[in-house]
């Protein structure tokens, strides 16, 4: 579904990631784990296409579409999908509005009608169910004055709504006491399916404890140094991202 | 007859002479003297108070200078090769076909989804029939007689309600008041009356567009609405559509009066031709436009959107001499490309307890330049006065500019004063948030920035809004990018 090869990109002329390799199938989690300055936001963003990063080698390959020569609402019409590390306050944009904007958006790229009110309003209780979520944040401006938590949820929700293929979950654990965590995890599990893969880029095991991936890769230096199954991410727990750069040294 | 009635029975005999204004054959050579003043009047049948009025501002003009303090630039104007009374352009004079108007602004009424021979009309091309609003007009009428509510041009005002006018015109914006303000008043060529008779609420929004005459009358126009105790007038001025003219100046005066417990809602969407991609041809909109609150508890409410003109120098405001008045003032005003916009408000609290309220929204673009100048100012009697200033500015890209002059004045210390501003880019977080949401970045500029707007389209009435929201997408497009 998403191949990655050989991938290197700068930040200015620094190379941040330097040569990444990564193969993800329909209907895997793949967790990318790493230590802060590992290239794991980096991965993230030229994945969903952000300016500021020069691809200079490698390729990323999304279902045959040669993702790294699309604009960012290209490859989110292709089904991608990034859950926001830091998601971004929109004030006075109504958040239904938004998401009305965005699915209809998606819906006409991929030839498909647009939804009515009526339709939007059914599909958005439909998905608050799922998620256990109550309807609050609907009515409020786009992650304006919303907490932590909110933000992060609010992501998520945004994720079952526009239904993509493929999701990258960016630090989606950062910044949230354990309840919050919990909800966030819950709602990803629900939007789990065979056809859904998403890589869940995380500092902490803990989340893996609630989202258990099929894959765990160990980013460091800007490169895939170590995949394993889920196990690999209790041995980081334990020995932490110290034998890292002992292993790359040695 | 009661009073009520005979002003019904004055504005239905009105019906019979039809909606139209009457048409003079000829138009003044260029220049201004006192001859020049006097045809004027002639010409339009005015009663001599009106005449008098005219030539004591024409005379106060001579003494008056042009100002020079406004953030704006632009070539001196040459008052003596300006033509003050001019008839309706013969068809012959006018361009031919929409072949001959420029493309880009063909191709926004196309976005704006504006019928054909409206667009003929807007853009100034003689058509045979304007619209079929006629009928739509007179139905409108009607409605309004019932309630008492007169609604006619100034013109027909002054011929047929001196009563209703004098007492009244150059009250709140007297003629010494500014130069502008001070030509107008010798050579205004038409506008709008409103009078809403006490504890009448009046039954439908007042919109210019339903006055077809009024498209010919924008150069130097003159506005005045009297709402008499406890009674409602809402009025929407403009057009979404951006509207050609000939006449490059444009010096309106708008005189607003609230009697006890009457509230006055006036709505502006200015969409006038700003000129071509060099700001070549646009319009200098230099308006006067001020509202009294002139009972107690009385409310006066402006809310503007300005996304026309090639230069905006307009400060819409209120006197709050009634105790425990209200004036509002919510704008949003747009500038790009080559435009500039020195604009705001003004409120001045003279009576007890009165409060104000200012939201600006300005949103600059291109080598678009804009200013918000207010003041605020609390008089010794105001006793507990309050306002609140909220001013916020929106840059998108790097060549445009924003500035915040705000002013306050405080006499009495028992006054309330909060005073917010910020200044803001649409950032790219913002941007390629909703682009990973699958909306295009014209999309997401458009979103931001109504988003940015809300507060002062929530004040506006609902197809306004709507028309408001979707002619600020379109001035917008491709300004990222």
């Amino acid at each position: 579904m998403l191949s990655v090869k050989g991938l290197r990109a700068n930040v200015g002329d620094k190379e941040i990631l330097k040569g990444l390799d990564l193969e993800i199938g329909p209907g895997e989690v793949h967790a990318i784990m790493g230590p802060n300055g590992s290239g794991k936001s980096t991965l993230s963003h030229v994945l969903s296409g952000r300016d500021g990063y020069t691809v200079t080698a490698g390729s990323a390959t999304f279902e045959g579409h040669d993702l790294l020569e699309l604009e960012p609402e290209e490859r989110a019409q292709l089904g991608l999908f990034l859950a926001f590390q830091y998601p971004v306050e929109l004030p006075g944009v109504n958040n239904t509005y938004f998401l009305k904007a965005a699915l209809n958006s998606l819906r006409k790229a991929r030839g498909e009608p647009e939804l009515d009110a009526v339709a939007f309003l059914r599909l958005i209780k439909e998905k608050l169910k799922i998620l256990h979520l109550d309807d609050s944040l609907l009515k409020r401006a786009v992650n304006a004055g919303f907490s932590g938590g909110e933000k992060k949820r609010n992501e998520i929700f945004q994720m079952a709504l526009l239904e993509p293929k493929f999701a990258i979950l960016d630090e989606t654990d950062s910044g949230l006491d354990i309840d919050a965590l919990r909800v966030v995890a819950e709602g990803v599990n629900a939007l789990r399916s065979p056809e859904r893969s998403m890589i869940v880029v995380t500092h902490y095991q803990r989340l893996l404890d609630y989202i258990q991936p099929d894959y765990v890769h160990v980013l460091a230096h800007g490169r895939i140094i170590r995949s394993g199954g889920k196990e690999l991410a209790l041995e980081l727990e334990e020995k932490g991202y110290g034998w890292i750069d002992a292993e790359l040294a040695a | 007859m009661t009073g009520a009635s005979a002003v019904e029975d004055i504005v239905k005999s009105e019906y019979e002479h039809g909606f139209t204004t009457q048409i003079e054959s000829d138009t003044l050579p260029p220049g201004l003297d006192e001859e020049v003043v006097r045809a004027i009047s002639q010409r339009k049948g005015e009663p001599e108070f009106m005449t008098e009025q005219r030539l004591k501002a024409y005379r106060h003009w001579l003494t008056m200078r042009e100002p020079e303090w406004a953030a704006v630039d632009y070539p001196r104007i040459d008052f003596q090769a300006i033509s003050y009374y001019s008839a309706p352009k013969r068809p012959e004079d006018m361009p031919k076909s929409l072949d001959e108007i420029d493309p880009l602004l063909l191709e926004t009424y196309n976005k704006l989804g504006i019928p054909i021979e409206e667009q003929k009309a807007l853009a100034g091309i003689a058509v045979d029939a304007v619209f079929d609003s006629v009928s739509v007009a007179t139905t409108f009428r009607a409605t309004l007689a019932e309630a008492g509510v007169i609604f006619c041009s100034i013109s027909e005002a002054l011929h047929d309600y001196p009563e209703l006018v004098k007492p009244y015109l150059g009250t709140v914006v007297p003629y010494t008041d500014n130069f502008y303000a001070c030509l107008n008043a010798a050579v205004f060529s038409d506008g709008t009356f409103v009078y809403v008779p006490k504890g009448v609420r009046c039954p439908m929004e007042l919109s210019t567009y339903f006055r077809i005459n009024a498209r010919n009358t924008g150069q130097f126009e003159r506005t005045l609405i009297v709402a008499e105790a406890g009674s409602y007038v809402s009025y929407l001025e403009g057009c979404t559509a951006p509207q050609r003219d000939e006449n490059q100046l444009h010096a309106a005066v708008v005189e607003l009066i609230a009697m006890e417990d009457a509230e006055i809602k006036y709505s502006t969407v200015q969409n006038w031709y700003p000129g071509d991609a060099q700001g070549v041809g646009g319009i200098y909109n230099f308006v006067t436009k001020r509202g009294d609150c002139r009972g107690a508890r009385s409310k006066i409410s402006w809310t503007q959107v300005e996304t026309g003109s090639a230069i905006t120098w307009k400060y819409p405001s209120c006197i709050l001499r009634g105790d425990g008045s209200v004036g509002e003032f919510y704008s949003v005003a747009v500038t790009k490309g080559r435009q500039q916009a020195d604009t705001g408000t003004k409120m001045i609290h003279i009576g007890k307890n009165t409060s104000s309220t200012i939201v600006s929204k300005g949103i600059s673009a291109g080598e678009g330049r804009q200013t918000y100048r207010g003041l605020v100012r609390i008089g010794q009697r105001a006793e507990g006065a309050r306002n609140h200033t909220q001013c916020d500015s929106l840059l998108i890209g790097d060549r445009c500019a924003a500035n915040t002059v705000p002013y306050i004045e405080v006499k009495n210390p028992s006054a309330k004063m909060e005073h917010e501003a910020t200044t803001s880019k649409i950032s790219d977080d913002q941007l390629f948030y909703c682009r990973s949401r699958g909306l295009t970045e014209e999309d997401a500029v458009s979103m931001i920035v109504n988003g940015f707007c809300k507060e002062v389209f929530n004040e506006l009435p609902m197809e306004f809004a709507v028309e408001a929201q979707k002619l600020l997408s379109i001035s917008l497009e491709g300004a990222v990018g």
